[in-house]
């Protein structure tokens, strides 16, 4: 952890203001700084030291385990099917960022670039859904779904959780932003709309389709809500509502509800280290604009 | 691009709005002109969000408001009772503590999260040693779920092995309840979801101090003001745009979210305590079934929230919030 930590999310941009504090205000800013670091971080700490104690010792209260076992993580995956759990979140999840960062790009490509009538119009429904947030339409969707016949299967988990304004509007900023020069030229020679995207559009918006892929993957893989409302076959759980239902089977053996917190949380907790600069380069587009 | 040769009669033409004088391109498409071609093209773009979105946003919208005029029992029987949910609603104590709670909640949530991201996005713009390490601390509890972020509270906040209340003890004071009594409850769920939360801000206000030209500041301190004068002149009114879209997502996000927390940290107890309404609406519906009923509050909850990111964005006017072109 401690080399990825080091190296951090955001790049410093210009000088800083380092001129402007003193000495003595930049160390006491420091010492804040490292005080409330460890206050958000040691929670989850918390939750990974606490995996790896026995049943006896997981409410001790120490941050050494006493003795150290890897015990838990074997006997939740033998009692519970979460590699099941976590194949169909990794499905799931894999296949709703796929789908959607293609739709949006299509989408957003169109409403930046192309000229229609109506388009700004349209571009306004569509951000009006940003408004429309999916835990009020929860009902209804599921009345939808119904009626598809999309309950209680993987389709039912993953296209309604395809369609959502966000990911169209950060691209359709992006590619307002691009210079148009090699569309154009790629035009006036005579190619289609559609070799235009696939071929000059899509290539120049990897840096910002690897930023929304990685954030779609995490917020799929920590939906909960939907899954909860739309399957209850075991087959279909995903990894947060196979946990959600473990914490209440096992009442109070900690040992084994922080194991199987902590395998739900550490794909996330990896991508997080690996793929930290573009989650939060993304969330920073979303933010500017 | 290999083939581009292979049509280029629209070629010689610079691409203008397109005047009906424009000339058909030889290939593919022989009677479309090229302004009508763009628009085929765009029809295609967008169809399948287009669809998407109609089937799985607008129209679940719209059948929100109908389905609030039905009483749905069980599976698909439905009966008209026009606004007698809206009725049943408005006499209904218990929607009303749930929106009384709601209340509390955002008005507590959102000034805190805004005032403490915004202080640590101060913080972590600043050129101290080891800067991104606080940035990544602090914005990790960010992509945990919701589901086990409340499952590690839950251990944590627990009465008797809770490692809160362990502290506390050590540290002389007697332990709280934290989960146990309604008010002390929703306060946990608070402290909790701003925990969640106040990386995601951070974030969102550091990259809007960032965009401010790091010139003025220098101008400021020639001036000699203070660093608190800067804020105040500088930064406050420069950081408008990223200020109002916090306040319009943290306000949204905490009328709408939190769904997932409550159900395994309180589950909207005790004695409703934490019954916020979004989890008193899920309840009626998927618990009793009462989807109709469910429906007509959910509809209130928008037409509410629209109010609130109504005034919210009659504020941001000016702003630079939807550029648009």
């Amino acid at each position: 952890m401690a080399s990825d930590v080091a190296t951090g999310g955001v790049k410093v941009r210009g000088a800083g203001n380092s001129g402007s504090i003193g000495r003595t205000s930049r160390i006491w800013l420091t010492v804040l700084a490292i005080v409330v670091s460890l206050v958000s971080v040691f929670p989850v700490l918390w939750m990974v030291d606490s995996a790896f104690k026995t049943r006896s010792t997981v409410t001790d209260g120490r941050l050494i385990p006493k003795d150290f076992t890897f015990q838990n993580f074997v006997d939740v995956f033998t009692q519970v099917p979460f590699a099941r759990f976590l194949w169909n979140s990794f499905f799931v999840s894999a296949v709703i960022t796929v789908v959607s960062l293609f739709f949006h790009s299509m989408a957003a490509y169109a409403l930046a670039r192309l000229r229609f009538p109506g388009r700004e119009k349209i571009f306004g429904l569509i951000f009006s859904t940003l408004l429309v947030t999916p835990p009020v339409v929860l009902i209804p969707l599921f009345v939808v779904a119904r009626e598809l016949h999309l309950l209680n299967s993987y389709a039912g988990l993953i296209i309604p959780a395809i369609f959502n304004a966000f990911g169209i509007f950060l691209l359709r900023q992006f590619y307002l932003g691009l210079p148009k020069e090699l569309e154009e030229a790629a035009i006036v020679d005579g190619c289609g709309h559609r070799r235009v995207y696939w071929n000059i559009v899509l290539p120049m918006s990897r840096p910002i389709l690897s930023a929304l892929a990685v954030f779609f993957f995490l917020a799929n893989w920590n939906a909960f809500v939907w899954p909860l409302v739309s399957t209850n076959d075991q087959s279909l759980t995903v990894i947060q509502l196979g946990i959600a239902s473990f914490a209440t089977q096992a009442a109070s053996n900690w040992n084994y509800i922080l194991a199987a917190a902590t395998v739900a949380a550490l794909p996330m907790l990896v991508l997080f280290f690996v793929f930290q600069r573009q989650i939060v380069e993304s969330i920073k587009t979303s933010g500017l604009k | 691009m290999s083939s581009v040769t292979a049509h280029d009669t629209a070629g010689a033409k610079p691409r203008t709005t397109g005047g009906p004088t424009a000339q058909a391109p030889a290939s593919a498409h022989p009677r479309l002109s090229r302004r009508h071609r763009e628009w085929v093209a765009a029809g295609l773009f967008l169809a399948p969000d287009a669809l998407g979105l109609l089937v799985f946003v607008a129209i679940p919208m719209v059948l929100s408001v109908v389905l609030s005029l039905f009483q749905v029992s069980g599976f698909g029987s439905y009966q008209w009772v026009g606004l007698g949910n809206y009725d049943r609603m408005f006499h209904d104590p218990l929607f009303w503590q749930s929106m009384k709670i709601t209340g509390i909640y955002v008005v507590v949530l959102v000034p805190v999260l805004f005032c403490l991201s915004l202080a640590l996005g101060l913080l972590v713009k600043q050129k101290l040693p080891g800067v991104g390490a606080y940035r990544t601390a602090l914005f990790l509890p960010y992509v945990i779920s919701l589901v086990v972020v409340g499952v590690l509270w839950k251990f944590m906040l627990d009465d008797q092995v809770g490692v809160v209340n362990k502290a506390m003890r050590a540290a002389g004071f007697g332990g709280a309840s934290w989960l146990g009594s309604p008010g002390l409850a929703l306060a946990s769920v608070i402290a909790v979801m701003t925990w969640v939360m106040m990386g995601y801000y951070m974030i969102i206000f550091l990259a809007g101090l960032q965009e401010i030209p790091q010139e003025y500041y220098e101008a400021a301190r020639i001036d000699g003001a203070s660093a608190w004068r800067s804020f105040r002149s500088i930064t406050w009114p420069l950081l408008r745009p990223t200020s109002f879209f916090v306040l319009l997502m943290s306000t949204v996000a905490a009328i709408t979210g939190g769904l997932d927390l409550l159900f395994v940290l309180t589950k909207g107890g005790p004695a409703n305590g934490t019954s916020l309404a979004i989890f008193y609406i899920y309840q009626q519906a998927f618990t009793f079934g009462e989807y109709g009923y469910a429906s007509a509050m959910g509809t209130f909850l928008v037409l509410i929230m629209v109010v609130f990111a109504g005034v919210i964005f009659k504020v941001t006017k000016g702003g630079r919030f939807d550029d648009g072109e």
